[in-house]
């Protein structure tokens, strides 16, 4: 970590950083509160940016599903303002803090640029699905914008698909507007106790099918077997309805137990953020995407590594802990190409995240493509460098 | 009218020569360039504007279009993909010095998996086309775009196409997975694919909406949803426009995402009527459908609540569908409304802005006072809960000033979607048709950075290099 921060309090001072940076051709490391500094590589560089003080929330039409608020604005505030006018961050991002042992919350900055979203992302879609508009710094220090304040716009490239993810490699975000979405009135889930994980898949896959709206299926590691999880949200005779409906499709697959909002919101709430994972401190973890029947054999090979593994979108996301080890490494790899997916070191030592592929590699022709996409918004090279590959 | 860059003479001059080669690549009737034969594809739904490109091929596999696009590249020849051609901003116009590659014939669906809830189709299979391979199951493809009988999905994740029911499922662009496209070098590369969210940069929700200014699309793994059990409509009807919006509001503020929530003007009310005799009613001067989806418990409930929003808005009528039969004559002026309007007026243009919806009663007066100024009769249909708004001006293609006066009416309305805090287009892409308003949206900066993301791609500017940007960046 960098002992220089900069922390500008208008866009105006950061973009001035960033073009004297360009400048002078010295890297500087992005982020917003640094909560997720320990996500993907470390990052070489003697100055760090932070958009921690352009905070706010700017405008904020519940009738019209919009926010839009500055970088630094903490996440909890946004969630606090939906809440109290019945909405929602539908992509329900993660809260990272336990993970990654860290006391500031996620900015709503940070979590766009690192597209990171939880278990509703199965149905309602990733924070790469709600970002409507994006300001961003470029690596000349010229302020652009993307996209909007209206659901849909096709208004040439959409540069916030390509900031949203991107972990500050691209530009420095100062500002985002998001849809959001009415909260259910209230929400049930369905445990369904299952045999083994391809059943436990079976059971979410069922489930999703369904014309039931299922919001969210994990698949939790359980002292007594797998236990499959599948979430309803909506008004309350909906719910009542549905989870009665739900519950005679899934009785094939085993024991089915009705959890009520009450108790159904931490336990999404712990899904979302990993806990039952229970990830030692000293292990690492990561993030394995892939479709949603190929999850039981990465969870599998999870376990042959000596790891633990905890199903989420229905099977398709596969959150790993194990040994900080290049050999365990190797194996999530390959398990993750096997099944012709993706993965993220999520979490890990710094010696293990400089020294191996924390993203898949991509092949030479979008390799090429994503050089010159990176030099044309950050042609000296100064933004993050080498935080989500070695030498971009 | 919009300028198109000029011919490269050089490429002209050897046209028998690269059709020669094209054919050498996909033989017999897949290249075409009998002047004749050429017709059909000079133009698409934007018929305003019509130019033979210098010849069309028709592949049939990613193979042959990574070599036809190896072989554009190495020569320098201008390309322009087609899908169905139902483009209504000009997205498949030609150049007279460009190859058309057309993808109808890329039409097999290579696989569905109802368990991971996806299907891989190639590029040229209709929208419907989707929908039909998977509907047995009860499955659906959700963006469904008016033309979805003929659009192709290749188009629909160019244009990323939207449709009447988005409000509740989103746009193309949140239903797909992964596509294969070809780069402009001729290069194969496939994105995403059965798995959610990128690693790495976000390269499918770039080239999604890209009107083909990144690659050519040839195959889409797109996500397939389980439909509802049933799906309702109502109608409601209002005497101001004002109040409909507030109707509107006070809907989506209730927490109610209905499926679909279309506005209707009055002129538009009239000529769905005296076109479907949908029952709709003729003293109002904004009308909403409202559809909802759910058990048939679930379905009248959401209607009731709906109904008594409603009811505080002194509505002229509430009409709640029974059965499925009345939501479909609800249903049936709004879906022949641009054929309603191509009754009352021989041509018509169909623009595409999207306003933040509590602009909706000052956007629609304003476009009155200017449909006076004009001269010209306009309909506003309006894809409410989303702000997509769809003026139809009328005019007359055979009176030359009619059609400039349409074009400056509808380019004032779009500069008026913008100044509100909306944007040029919603759902119809850039095209040639709003090629040159990009200045009224974006800074010259921003447009030079767009620009230098398209050269990343396609660094001689060979694919389509006559739209979404102002010509003068393409030269």
């Amino acid at each position: 970590m960098s002992v220089n921060l900069i922390a500008p309090h208008r866009e105006a001072d950061l973009a001035r950083e960033v073009a004297l940076a360009t400048g002078t051709r010295e890297p500087i490391a992005i982020e917003g509160n640094g909560s997720k500094r320990a996500l993907l590589r470390p990052v070489q560089a003697a100055r760090t940016l932070s958009t921690r003080n352009l905070t706010g929330i700017t405008l904020y039409r519940p009738t019209e599903l919009v926010i839009s608020a500055r970088a630094g604005t903490p996440l909890p505030e946004i969630e606090a303002a939906l809440a109290e006018k019945a909405q929602m961050l539908a992509p329900e991002p993660p809260d990272t803090r336990a993970l990654f042992g860290t006391d500031l919350p996620a900015t709503i900055g940070g979590i766009v640029a690192a597209n990171l979203s939880g278990p509703r992302r199965i149905t309602a879609g990733a924070i790469r699905d709600h970002v409507l508009g994006i300001r961003f710094v470029n690596g000349a220090g010229e302020v652009v914008r993307s996209g909007g304040r209206v659901l849909k716009n096709v208004t040439g490239l959409d540069l916030c698909k390509l900031l949203t993810g991107s972990h500050g490699t691209l530009g420095v975000i100062t500002e985002v507007t998001i849809k959001v979405l009415p909260a259910g009135e209230t929400s049930a889930t369905l445990a369904v106790r299952v045999p083994d994980l391809e059943t436990g898949i079976r059971t979410l896959s069922a489930g999703l099918g369904s014309p039931y709206g299922v919001t969210a299926a994990a698949l939790l590691p359980d002292a007594q077997g797998p236990l499959a999880l599948l979430r309803l949200e909506d008004f309350a005779a909906s719910v009542a309805y549905r989870s009665g409906r739900l519950a005679e499709d899934l009785a094939r697959f085993g024991e089915i137990r009705v959890i009520g909002a009450e108790e159904s919101l931490p336990l999404w709430r712990g899904v979302r953020d990993a806990a039952p994972l229970a990830a030692a401190s000293e292990e690492a973890v990561w993030r394995v995407s892939v479709r949603p029947s190929a999850g039981a054999k990465v969870a599998q090979a999870a376990q042959a590594l000596g790891g633990r593994a905890l199903l989420d979108w229905g099977g398709g996301l596969v959150w790993i802990a194990g040994p900080a080890t290049e050999t365990a490494h190797a194996a999530v790899m390959a398990a993750a190409e096997a099944a012709r997916g993706t993965f993220t070191l999520f979490r890990a030592p710094e010696p293990l995240r400089a020294a191996v592929a924390v993203l898949p590699e991509e092949p030479p022709a979008l390799a090429g493509i994503a050089a010159r996409v990176k030099a044309a918004l950050d042609p000296a090279g100064v933004l993050n460098p080498g935080r989500m590959r070695a030498g971009l | 009218m919009i300028a198109l860059p000029p011919p490269k003479q050089d490429i002209l001059a050897r046209r028998d020569e690269i059709v020669a080669a094209l054919r050498a690549i996909v033989p017999g009737e897949g290249t075409i360039s009998e002047p004749l034969r050429l017709k059909p594809y000079e133009t698409d739904g934007l018929s305003a504007y019509r130019q033979p490109p210098l010849a069309v091929v028709l592949p049939t596999s990613t193979d042959q279009v990574a070599r036809i696009m190896r072989y554009c590249h190495e020569q320098g020849i201008r390309v322009v993909p087609r899908g169905a051609g139902t483009s209504l901003s000009g997205g498949a116009l030609p150049l007279e010095d460009a190859v058309v590659i057309g993808l109808m014939r890329m039409n097999r669906i290579l696989e569905v998996d109802f368990d991971d809830r996806l299907a891989v189709v190639e590029a040229g299979v209709t929208n419907l086309g989707i929908t039909k391979a998977v509907e047995h199951e009860g499955f659906f493809y959700a963006p469904d775009p008016s033309s979805q009988l003929a659009c192709m999905i290749g188009g629909n994740v160019n244009m990323n196409s939207g449709g009447a029911h988005c409000l509740k499922y989103g746009v193309t662009a949140n239903n797909l997975l992964g596509v294969t496209f070809v780069t402009p070098t001729g290069d194969v590369v496939e994105v995403g694919g059965a798995h959610l969210d990128a690693a790495g940069y976000d390269w499918l929700g770039l080239l999604t909406g890209s009107e083909g200014q990144l690659g050519i699309v040839t195959e889409v793994t797109v996500r397939i949803l389980r439909g509802p059990e049933g799906a309702r409509a109502m109608l409601a009807a209002f005497k101001g426009t004002e109040i409909a919006g507030q109707a509107v509001d006070a809907i989506i503020g209730s927490g109610i995402i209905p499926v679909a929530l279309e506005f209707m003007d009055k002129p538009c009310i009239h000529a769905c009527e005296a076109f479907a005799h949908a029952g709709y009613p003729l003293d109002a001067e904004a009308m909403l459908i409202i559809e909802v989806e759910g058990s048939e418990a679930e379905q009248d409930d959401l209607l009731g609540r709906i109904k008594e929003i409603c009811a505080r808005f002194d509505p002229i009528s509430l009409k709640v569908a029974t059965s499925a039969e009345e939501s479909m004559a609800i249903w049936k002026g709004r879906k022949g409304a641009f054929g309603a309007v191509g009754r009352i007026s021989p041509d018509y243009l169909c623009m595409d802005g999207t306003i933040p919806t509590g602009e909706l009663p000052h956007v629609l007066k304003r476009i009155g006072e200017m449909s006076d100024d004009y001269g010209l009769k306009v309909a506003n249909v309006f894809h409410a809960g989303d702000g997509n708004l769809h003026p139809l001006i009328m005019f007359d293609a055979n009176d030359p000033e009619s059609f400039r006066k349409a074009e400056a009416f509808g380019a004032d309305i779009l500069k008026l979607c913008v100044e509100v805090g909306g944007c040029l287009t919603g759902e119809h892409g850039v095209g040639v048709e709003k090629r040159d308003l990009m200045g009224v949206q974006f800074e010259p900066h921003e447009l030079d950075q767009q620009r230098r993301i398209k050269s990343a791609f396609d660094p001689a500017w060979l694919l389509n290099p006559h739209k979404v940007f102002p010509l003068e960046a393409a030269q």
